[in-house]
């Protein structure tokens, strides 16, 4: 089995107890709400345009499925023509190795500062806090990691690292942070679009080199794509002499053609737009224009553990386009942080405990977080039947546990108590004799309102009403008697 | 054991099903069923909405057209290869700076530059996007994102409805920039504004003749 991922890829404390308390956060809670309610509109309304829009899913589901069929063949040929056209290649087979090299590269420039492109990748494997404890200072230049980094706070969305910041909030540490700011800054996205502008410009205008993410990359042509809105994108693609992009495996696609699949599929999903602002391609060097120091660092970090697993390895497709958690009735309520990992929500549910390996322990309770609605599914732009991976992992996780234990668990025993109650129709009318019974535990008012051991959760926000003198069977059989 | 060799090595481990490639049903749609004047109607109700400003013109427009847009800039830097009569009915209290190989502009040069005036390569309706692909009436990169105006010239035979059917007419492998409205953002409360780090004001002049 490959080596499990490493950085920010594991929840810091189970869900439940993230999840309760960050549920008692109301202002976040109501910032969630507005946020996720209003992307849900706005993505059904593009979506609904296109008549074709099923046959997209379909169409992006099978390339990734074959890109990831034919992985080590698509990275050889991405490599070739990559380099071929004057970029550089690194392998990098986790997060260490991945900031190490980063890290090398910018050291080898003089530079003690970098831009950066927002990239799920570089917050995955931990770069900026990596490269802040060797010196160099990395500077986020996306408005809302921009503000995480200000208020220093943690992402909590995929797209919209502040989604739970409302604009009030936002002002608030653009005052306090920024070193140059008009004091009388008011709480208008617009205004504070524009302080984010004066803040970063002289940044841009002087960096000497950035680091990217990539959105994919095509193998044929060895060319790489990011996808975003606001122009600080182009700003670190485009000014400096260096461009170091940092890439998970799993993004290679076969060929160029298939970007218009997904360019179709991806903003429309994300942002809820027909089309994002910008989006940057780049094969290489271009003599003339744009970097003329072009490396990119290809990183495993645990995709391969993912790739190994039959039934899990779909959770590669992913485009990060957030959809998921935009419908995700448990993100909407707990928000991201409740996650721990850099993936939160239905996504993030499966990718982390898949990138890391279920049996390692602090990544068991994240495929517990989900009802299994299934909305996360008919939103997925590549199909990934995120439900079913979530059951799968939940039998993965009961399976490593009881590896561990050795002795049975209580769900073990509650498991076997039922499977004999159910196997046959005597046993469980058996059982429904001592139902009247459960009256005495309920008391007075009716109501049974802790139940013991592991069914306690059960019962930690609902009461169960006492149950009936008599069960349905004698009830039936008394029925029929009487006639 | 090199990295790359052991992930190799690792996907050729994961992959020890051999799961199956199958064809890909590229049943979405790839030919337009538009005339030109529902393209050109449709491009610019995409670039309204993405708040930038549009004009469908004549070729002989072109240059009072520009230099309408540009009435408040006081310099405009073009690339080399644009046709340079659409700058000449610019006033003479505009400065023009030419960015061409051997003569490139400083960052901070574009940076105290006004404006920019700039062709495309190809247009899709359907999604309000203009690409652009470094070809020599275009230029490079940095010319069309550091000034914080941006003119640029979309010629009507250039406009195609669907993605896949721009994608024939690009060269992938040049340096390509899609352009769909001014810069903006949604990443507070998830609600767009124009104007952050790209050029915050866009005017699209749609040519017929061209």
């Amino acid at each position: 089995m490959p080596a499990g991922g490493q950085g920010n890829l594991f929840e810091q404390e189970p869900f439940p107890k993230a999840a309760h308390r960050e549920l008692g956060n109301t202002q976040m809670r109501k910032n969630l709400r507005h946020a996720t309610h209003s992307i849900r509109d706005k993505r059904l309304k593009v979506v609904g345009e296109l008549p074709d829009w099923e046959a997209l899913r379909d169409a992006g589901s099978t390339i990734k499925n074959n890109s990831m069929a034919t992985l080590e063949e698509r990275l050889l040929e991405f490599e070739k023509n990559f380099t071929a056209r004057g970029g550089v290649v690194h392998w990098a087979r986790d997060a260490d190795e991945a900031n190490k090299i980063v890290t090398d590269l910018v050291r080898g420039t003089g530079a003690t500062e970098v831009v950066k492109v927002k990239s799920m990748a570089t917050q995955e494997i931990g770069l900026n806090e990596h490269l802040e404890s060797e010196g160099i200072d990395a500077f986020e230049t996306d408005l809302a990691e921009l503000i995480v980094q200000l208020g220093h706070d943690k992402p909590s969305h995929i797209l919209v690292p502040a989604i739970h910041k409302n604009r009030t909030e936002v002002r608030d540490i653009f005052l306090k942070e920024m070193p140059v700011v008009d004091p009388n800054l008011t709480d208008e996205p617009a205004k504070l679009a524009e302080a984010a502008r004066a803040h970063l410009r002289k940044k841009f205008l002087a960096a000497k080199v950035a680091i990217s993410g990539a959105n994919f990359a095509l193998a044929d042509t060895g060319t790489l794509g990011v996808v975003e809105s606001e122009g600080n994108g182009r700003m670190c693609l485009t000014l400096p002499e260096t461009l170091i992009t940092v890439m998970g495996i799993e993004k290679v696609l076969p060929h160029w053609e298939d970007i218009e699949v997904f360019m179709q599929l991806l903003p429309r999903s994300s942002t809820g737009e027909r089309m994002n602002p910008y989006t940057s391609l780049w094969t290489g060097v271009t003599e003339d224009d744009g970097p003329q120091n072009v490396h990119i660092v290809l990183l495993d970090n645990g995709r391969t553990r993912a790739l190994a697993d039959r039934f899990g390895r779909t959770a590669l497709n992913c485009i990060r386009c957030s959809a998921c958690m935009n419908v995700c009735p448990v993100y909407e309520r707990t928000g991201g942080h409740a996650y721990g990992s850099t993936y939160p929500g239905p996504i993030g549910a499966i990718l982390s405990p898949l990138l890391t390996g279920i049996e390692v322990e602090e990544n068991g309770s994240l495929p517990y977080a989900s009802s299994l609605c299934g909305a996360c599914y008919e939103a997925c732009p590549v199909k990934i039947n995120i439900p079913e991976i979530l059951v799968h992992l939940r039998g993965e996780d009961v399976d490593a546990k009881r590896e561990k234990h050795k002795l049975p668990t209580q769900m073990d025993l509650l498991m076997k108590g039922g499977s004999w109650a159910l196997g046959k129709g005597k046993n469980i009318g058996l059982l429904e004799k001592a139902l009247p019974l459960g009256r005495l535990a309920a008391g007075k008012d009716k109501k049974i309102k802790k139940l013991p051991g592991i069914a306690a959760g059960w019962t930690q926000s609902r009461d169960i009403p006492a149950p009936p003198n008599k069960s349905f069977r004698d009830w039936w059989s008394d029925e029929k008697e009487s006639k | 054991m090199s990295a790359k060799e052991e992930i190799l090595g690792r996907i050729r481990t994961a992959l020890a099903d051999t799961p199956v490639t199958e064809e890909v049903p590229r049943e979405y749609r790839t030919t337009s069923t538009m005339s030109q004047e529902q393209l050109i109607e449709l491009l610019v109700d995409r670039l309204v909405d993405y708040k930038a400003g549009v004009d469908v013109i004549e070729a002989e427009q072109i240059p009072d057209f520009v230099a309408s847009k540009l009435k408040d800039a006081s310099s405009v830097v073009y690339p080399q290869g644009l046709d340079a009569r659409w700058l000449s009915a610019l006033g003479s209290e505009v400065e023009l700076r030419l960015d061409a190989p051997g003569a490139r502009l400083s960052v901070a040069e574009l940076d105290a530059t006004s404006a920019v005036v700039t062709s495309s390569a190809v247009s899709v309706a359907e999604s309000g996007t203009i690409i652009l692909d470094g070809q020599p009436d275009q230029g490079r990169r940095a010319i069309s994102l550091v000034p914080d105006h941006h003119v640029c010239i979309v010629p009507v035979s250039t406009i195609v409805q669907l993605l896949p059917e721009a994608m024939p007419r690009l060269s992938i492998t040049r340096p390509l920039t899609w352009i769909s409205g001014p810069s903006a953002t949604s990443d507070i409360e998830l609600e767009r504004v124009e104007g952050v780090h790209g050029p915050r004001t866009l005017d699209v002049l749609m040519v017929r003749g061209l």
